[in-house]
């Protein structure tokens, strides 16, 4: 035995045990590899910013060839789903019971003004959910902007004028949501793994009684600590590969940066997870308070705070100071970055930077406060 | 019927001192729900409010400055960044310093005099398409705006107008949902812990052995789970009234009667969820595997109608997507008891399925 | 080996409670504990023996005094001390998720034992604890006697200089309790082994070289058992009863004359005490025949603890009986199990077990870990169905029968279930209600109860000491005064003084008419019981008067009945491996 009492036995010894009693208790695995397979295939075909089929009332008040050529447009694209109507009154029921998410009227006079000038059309939008809304607008006006460019073109009147704007997207130029949400899955499958996995790894042993048995051996508790961590790394690992392959081949997102890179930063990141349970855990040494506390202080917020899908641009200064405390945040940009723009040094350097420093921190936390005490 | 009833009182009144008294469940109740409130309040905003964007202006015309100003003018686009070639777009965007490089070519204020056709180039970073696609429609709202000045209307106007949320704030989408998902992730947990936490520790057969029938043991469980859950979902509530100031169109009492609904469904599943389990720690992990789909499949950050035909049937078995809905319709759009009643069906009947289950389990779940 | 292993000095550990602020547990303690020995910590709850271990464990850090252990300081190096100490916590510290073997190898790996040392001393240990059968099964799968005999051997997979068992036997049968002394006995003969040992048994203590007697922190006394003994010497008789008369009720006036009797124990048709020395008797034993006995060490432990809780009656008689209380006797069975049978699976739990109790009856079901007894226990209350047979209580089925039928029972569970976190006026109120007591009739059961079992209303419940839980468990199941009252396991981890006092209520309420149905593991609390079914393996082995019980076990049975107990089970245990062998 070592003068600082390291002993490489004991710890496989203790690797050994944590491993078979992960691999026993049917919940860890449920949580540990079911749940992100079944996050993995929600979050990929379940959250999606992109519109299709916005049901949109059209009110036909004035029917002539014009309008009805202008309005065909709208059942020519992809995105809209117009529903016909006469009606004003039965369009607007139709926003209030749910059934349709905008109205484009014509109104009695439209055929009229179109030839005296200063036609309107009008697009009532029900704004609730700002981003359909606005989807809908731009794929409403659109789709009537180019049914009336066909017209014009047909008459042969003057080329368009005046300022145009060519929008160029980088890094998704599908414009899917999926593109972003699936790298910000993975995040959020190595932040539950550390804190509903790891956090109820030493509460567990604390309330029945084991730790104690356990602090009377020779066992030094860094031995523990990594040995606590050493399976949850290789379950981490396996979801890993398994959210990376699901990009990839079930979702199609462009992996631009390199493949070693972006294992290596998620593996620092579990470690900084896993850590973070184990500190959760051993501070609150109860299984309840464990996972509660896991679930609010860590889950929520890399859901809800770290960019995952509210740009962390768009938040005021104090959220934004909070969302920079997160390891979280760190990774979630990185992860982004680097299955879609590629290998931008300048952030990995500093991401894994932080996320190294928070994985000591945090392993030196959990080693000290496993300190062989029950005071 | 006054003993039923005396029997009734003594067990909810156990339910809710054992939940006031218990630290750890007494910490779960009104503090987590108002700092998420708070935090997400502010956090959870797919609006622009200070958006980064960096120029590259090539004509240096007195059109090009004239859209820029018209563009920060708008205080939520702030330029960072004035650029002097090409080359620098890349590491603006790469870093994230800005959402969005906006180039004039050099030949934009002649072609644009000339009465032809004058692109300007907006690059976005898609990282975050939310954002990118707000971004991209402010900008071109403004070119717009700016060619009708210069009498460059199309033929055709679209007036829009949009219905109750006149500006397009994101948070009045979100903010009311979180007074019914909040509270859910908590009472949910709540309910699956209340007969998981006496089977664990053995006072569940003492009740058990006690005059109390299932129903009455099922009510006394159920009611202090829904008090506490429209408690939260009230703290919410006041939150987003006075402290975000978002008006609030429907009624009081139809907005009350559709949480009551909501958390009494809830609270069956996670009542049924307790009577399953035998421990604590199973109860928590099945709440937990619940909880996540629940939210996914909410509407709650995407809306469902986005989702795939079969995921959308999925979402019928799913409390929060009604409760989620209805706030949002009688919070926002003012929608009568008439225009929701639709959602009140699967709420309903998610609760008559999982309630007398629950009921059943607590004395068939023994060994 | 001769030396000290442990030298405390004025050692002190307070602890600090929001609710209970702060907390003396070990105040000024010196004691010097012998190596090579067998040491006994033995005190009743509270006493502050947990804490001791502890901290010579290195586990806690003592406030005040000097601590040394193997002659290492094991305030400024608790590590030195664990790798060569061997500790038992009261859980036993065993992963229950794996094997026996695993459970096992772990150790061994951390203590660094040899490969080649490691099979002999398995091999030993697997065949001293007799699970060589069991080393694939998963330590949560055994029964707890099997439990602690692998927390034993987990702490032996090498020889520690100092093995450390913190109340190894509580909730553990006779049988099991008899092969772990066994076992340690042996280590200690052979391989000179220094044990300490906190226990609640004093039959355990008295197999000790020397005993530290222990109460509220501080030390009472201490010395070999036989000199310990002395201290009740001359003050120990047997009390005959006239013919007819039942030993309860003798023990039952005894006890109640704290100022002359220090302690009495029904034991056969006899009763056991101890007078206070002087004490004029003759007018409180009536007519009963009275003969010295020899001392044990049990008596001597009450007399200590009896100077401490000076001018305190050992128990408190109902002042009154319940309501509605109807105080009939002998008018038929109001239970009735009929070839009761429950399986789980294809595991046959309890086996066509058939018996009757009659109405104000105490009945005891004895039966070693697993014998099938909380099985049979959970039926008669309606809270697990029965595969087959036939079962009323007070004329019903509990499982189907309504509440009103269910109001007509007491339920105290194992470990006396009550909602920790609300006081005892709360658990009361709340069980009263569930009972359909309310207003006035509630608030006067509930003064009544609190009086009777010397409860504060106000305490909140988790926080009590195990004998002040179990009286607040009695009185949450007698507030409604039921006609029959089931009581599981309701001595466990309960210390002597606080056992005395509980049956004293028990034989009180027997005698106003009220069936009791109790499962114990102390044997010697079967002589409380009008009769008593030894169950193993979900066979009725023997049911009777504690009387006939020990007659049938033959000449084992006369000593005690635990030797009875003991003599029964393993006479049944043979006669089974017999048939399997033919």
């Amino acid at each position: 035995m070592s003068a600082g009492g390291f002993s490489r036995r004991r710890l496989v010894a203790l690797v050994r045990k944590e491993t078979r009693q992960m691999l026993r208790d049917r919940s860890n695995l449920v949580v540990g590899l079911l749940l992100p397979l079944v996050l993995v295939l929600l979050f990929g075909y379940g959250l999606s910013f992109d519109v299709r089929n916005g049901r949109i009332a059209v009110v036909m008040e004035d029917s002539s060839a014009a309008t009805s050529s202008i309005v065909a447009g709208l059942a020519g694209s992809d995105y809209l789903d117009p529903i016909w109507t006469n009606s004003m009154v039965e369009a607007e029921g139709m926003i209030r019971v749910g059934r349709a998410d905008a109205i484009l009227r014509v109104p009695p006079d439209f055929t009229r003004d179109v030839v005296s000038g200063g036609a309107q059309l009008q697009l009532i939008l029900n704004g609730v959910d700002s981003n359909t809304a606005q989807s809908i607008e731009s794929y409403a006006t659109g789709a009537i902007q180019m049914a009336l460019a066909h017209i014009a073109d047909r008459q042969g009147s003057a080329a368009p004028s005046g300022v145009t704007v060519v929008q160029r997207v980088w890094f998704n130029e599908a414009n899917t949501s999926t593109w972003f949400l699936v790298p910000g899955l993975i995040v959020l499958v190595m932040t539950l793994i550390g804190a509903f996995l790891t956090s109820l790894l030493i509460a567990r042993e604390w309330e029945r009684g084991t730790l104690e048995a356990l602090f009377v051996t020779p066992m030094r508790p860094l031995e523990l600590v990594l040995a606590k961590l050493a399976p949850y790394l290789v379950i981490g690992a396996i979801d890993l590969v398994m959210c990376l392959i699901a990009a990839r081949y079930l979702f199609g997102v462009p992996m631009r940066g390199s493949l070693w890179i972006i294992t290596l930063s998620s593996m620092l990141y579990l470690l900084v997870s896993l850590a973070l349970g184990l500190v959760i855990s051993g501070v609150t040494r109860n299984q309840f308070a464990a996972s509660q506390m896991a679930l609010l202080a860590s889950f929520m917020p890399a859901m809800m705070l770290s960019g995952f899908v509210f740009d962390l641009r768009n938040v005021p200064p104090v959220i934004q100071m909070v969302s920079q405390i997160l390891p979280a945040t760190h990774f979630m940009g990185l992860i982004k970055t680097l299955f879609m723009a590629g290998d931008y040094w300048p952030q990995i350097l500093r991401a894994n930077a932080i996320l190294a420093l928070y994985a000591v921190l945090l392993i030196y936390l959990s080693w000290r406060m496993l300190a062989k005490r029950l005071d | 019927m006054r003993v039923w009833l005396i029997r009734l009182m003594a067990l909810i009144r156990k339910e809710m001192l054992a939940i006031l008294k218990d630290p750890s469940s007494r910490a779960l109740l009104f503090a987590p729900a108002l700092m998420q409130a708070l935090l997400f309040g502010y956090g959870a905003t797919y609006d622009l409010t200070n958006a980064p964007f960096a120029v590259l202006d090539q004509s240096r015309s007195a059109p090009s400055r004239e859209i820029l100003a018209r563009i920060e003018g708008t205080g939520v686009l702030r330029r960072i960044a004035t650029l002097e070639s090409s080359d620098q777009i890349a590491a603006q965007i790469d870093s994230g310093a800005a959402l969005m490089v906006i180039t004039f070519p050099p030949d934009f204020a002649a072609r644009l005099a000339a009465g032809t056709e004058a692109p300007m180039q907006v690059i976005l970073d898609g990282r975050n398409s939310a954002t990118a696609g707000a971004a991209g429609g402010q900008i071109a709202a403004i070119v717009a705006r700016y060619n009708a000045d210069l009498g460059h209307a199309p033929p055709v106007e679209v007036v829009r107008r949009a219905w109750f949320n006149p500006n397009y704030e994101s948070r009045w989408n979100l903010m009311p949902a979180m007074i019914a998902s909040l509270s859910m992730l908590q009472t949910l947990m709540l309910a699956a812990l209340s007969v998981a936490r006496e089977r664990e520790q053995g006072t569940f057969d003492q009740l058990l052995v006690t005059p109390l029938s299932p129903l009455q043991i099922l009510i006394g469980k159920a009611l202090p789970s829904i008090f506490i859950g429209l408690v939260q979902s009230t703290i919410i509530f006041l939150i987003i009234l006075f402290w975000f100031r978002i008006p609030i169109a429907g009624s009081v009492g139809l907005l009350y009667l559709g949480l009551l609904t909501f958390t009494t469904a809830s609270v069956g599943i996670g009542l049924s969820i307790s009577a399953v389990s035998l421990s604590m720690q199973q109860a928590m992990l099945y709440t937990f595997m619940l909880i996540m789909p629940l939210m996914l499949l909410s509407g709650l950050l995407t809306p469902v109608g986005n989702m795939p035909e079969v995921l959308q049937w999925a979402t019928y078995a799913n409390p929060l997507r009604f409760g989620i809905d209805t706030v949002r319709r009688v919070y926002l759009e003012g929608a009568s008891f008439t225009d929701i009643a639709p959602n009140f069906l699967p709420l309903l009947a998610v609760a008559a399925v999982t309630l007398p289950l629950a009921a059943w389990l607590f004395r068939h779940r023994l060994s | 080996m001769t030396g000290l292993t442990v030298r405390a000095e004025a050692l002190q550990k307070r602890f600090h409670d929001r609710d209970l602020g702060t907390v003396t547990a070990v105040d000024g303690l010196t004691l010097e504990i012998r190596s090579g020995e067998l040491t006994a910590l033995v005190g009743p709850d509270g006493a502050g023996k947990t804490t001791l271990i502890r901290m010579i464990a290195g586990l806690l850090r003592p406030d005040a005094g000097a601590l040394q252990v193997l002659g290492i300081d094991v305030i400024r190096d608790p590590q030195a001390v664990q790798d060569r100490i061997s500790y038992m916590p009261q859980k036993f510290g065993l992963y229950e998720d794996l094997s026996v073997q695993e459970n096992l190898v772990l150790y061994a790996d951390l203590h660094a034992v040899p490969l080649a040392e490691r099979q002999q001393r398995f091999a030993r240990m697997l065949q001293m604890t007799d699970l060589a059968a069991f080393t694939a099964r998963p330590a949560g799968k055994l029964s707890g006697g099997m439990k602690q005999k692998l927390g034993l051997a987990c702490t032996l997979v090498r020889s520690p200089d100092l093995l450390l068992l913190d109340e190894p036997s509580v909730g553990v049968d006779p049988l099991s309790r008899r092969e772990l002394w066994k076992i340690i006995q042996q280590l200690v003969d052979e391989d000179h082994l220094s044990v300490i040992i906190s226990t609640a048994y004093l039959d355990e203590a008295a197999r000790c070289a020397q005993v530290f007697v222990m109460n509220e922190g501080r030390l009472l006394d201490q010395g070999p058992p036989a000199t310990l003994r002395q201290k009740a010497s001359g003050l120990t008789f047997t009390a005959t009863p006239p013919a007819g008369q039942p030993a309860r009720q003798l023990q039952a006036r005894l006890i109640d004359a704290p100022d002359l009797i220090i302690d009495a124990v029904p034991q056969g048709d006899n009763v056991h005490f101890i007078q206070q020395p002087g004490a004029d008797l003759a007018d409180l034993l009536g007519g009963a025949a009275v003969q010295p006995r020899p001392e044990e060490l049990e008596d001597a432990f009450m007399i200590l603890l009896r100077g401490e809780s000076e001018g305190q009656p050992i128990s408190t008689p109902p002042t009154q009986p319940a309501p509605a209380m109807p105080a009939r006797r002998g008018d038929g069975p109001v239970i009735v199990v009929r070839d009761l049978v429950r399986k789980f699976g294809d595991f046959t739990a309890v086996a066509s077990t058939s018996f009757d109790v009659a109405r104000g009856e105490v009945f005891g079901l004895l039966g070693p870990n697993g014998a099938g007894k909380t099985t049979t226990f959970r039926m008669l209350c309606g809270l697990l169905p029965a595969t087959s047979g036939q079962l009323e209580v007070a004329g019903l089925n509990l499982r189907h029968a309504r509440a009103q039928a269910r109001a007509r029972i007491g339920y105290v569970a194992q470990k006396f279930s009550l909602y920790g976190n609300l006081t005892v006026r709360e658990n009361l109120q709340f069980f009263g209600g569930a009972y359909g007591l309310a207003g006035r009739d509630l608030r006067d059961r509930i003064a009544a109860m609190t009086r009777q079992f010397d409860l504060e209303p106000a305490a909140k419940s988790g926080l009590l000491p195990a004998g002040y839980k179990q009286r607040l468990a009695m009185a949450t199941g007698l507030l409604h005064g039921p006609e029959i009252l089931f009581l599981d396991e309701p001595t466990s981890g309960i210390d002597p003084l606080a056992r005395r006092a509980f049956w004293r209520t028990i034989t009180a309420l027997a005698q106003t008419g009220v069936t009791i149905i109790i499962t114990t593991h102390f044997m010697e609390e079967a002589e409380y019981c009008d009769r008593i079914a030894i169950q193993d393996a979900g066979e009725m082995l023997a049911i009777g008067t504690p009387r006939e019980v020990r007659e049938k076990a033959g000449p084992e049975g006369a000593k005690d009945m635990n030797s009875a107990f003991i003599a029964i089970v393993e006479a049944a245990r043979a006669r089974r491996a017999g048939q399997v062998a033919a």
